[in-house]
């Protein structure tokens, strides 16, 4: 199969059943985000100009410094892998989190990353991940169960 | 609504739907104009045919300035293959662990 070519911009974007509450804690909570987010704990106390962090058996994974927070509607922040030493000598890229609550008890949520201009070797990492990581954030939080591995 | 298998299934079973996916995914953020270059198609026809993608959640719209910039998503994707072909998938394998221990054990 191909690879995603390195997108500068990237847009993910899916209905989970459940409320923004939910979904705002399934984002930035540690117990939730070790269950789908390739087993990363997040750490931050997600104000503007806090750390971002995401923790893997303590060692961090990725870092970055939240821009800007609106629990629990948006969530925006800055983000550099560290887990590749060709990702970590990039320049830091951004993520925000839009959090639109539905009729019917449905939230949609939608993921950019962007800023990644000078970050192609991230671009590229990034690019069939996203996709797994919120497949699993939305079976987490309709089931309450993990995604069977892969 | 997008959350719906059936739609995203719809909008994959048209040769020209999933071209515009396939450029889409070479190249991300596209105008209107620059998709329909590469079309053998009046404007209308490929605008009705973003419009399906957008309602099926495969294309996400943003807007910067004046322009609309269409957006490949490729999580709806993800879910099917996560619902439908893994599952799947995953019978078939146990199915050839049990022909497999089944085959050892007449051996």
């Amino acid at each position: 199969m191909t690879t995603m070519t390195e997108q500068a911009t990237q847009v993910y974007s899916l209905f989970i059943r459940a409320t923004p509450e939910q979904v705002w804690e399934g984002i930035t909570k540690p117990e939730f985000t070790k269950q789908y987010f390739h087993g990363t704990e997040v750490d931050s106390t997600f104000e503007p100009g806090a750390r971002y962090l995401s923790l893997a058996g303590g060692e961090p994974m990725a870092d970055g410094e939240i821009l800007e927070s609106d629990p629990p509607r948006m969530l925006r922040h800055t983000w550099r892998a560290l887990y590749d030493p060709d990702t970590a000598s990039e320049p830091h890229s951004r993520v925000t989190w839009e959090i639109e609550p539905q009729e019917g008890g449905v939230t949609r949520l939608t993921v950019t990353h962007d800023q990644l201009e000078a970050a192609p070797k991230t671009a590229a990492s990034v690019a069939g991940g996203w996709s797994y990581i919120l497949s699993g954030l939305k079976t987490l939080l309709e089931t309450g169960k993990p995604l069977a591995s892969e | 609504m997008a959350t719906d298998d059936d739609q995203v299934f719809r909008a994959l079973a048209d040769p020209t739907r999933r071209h515009l996916l396939d450029r889409l995914f070479e190249r991300d953020g596209r105008t209107l104009t620059e998709l329909e270059s590469e079309l053998a198609m009046t404007r209308f026809g490929v605008m009705k045919h973003l419009r399906l993608l957008e309602e099926a959640g495969l294309v996400v719209t943003r807007k910067a300035g004046r322009e609309k910039l269409h957006y490949l998503n490729p999580v709806p994707i993800r879910l099917l293959h996560d619902r439908w072909i893994d599952k799947y998938r995953e019978r078939q394998v146990s199915a050839l662990a049990t022909l497999k221990s089944e085959l050892e054990e007449t051996a």
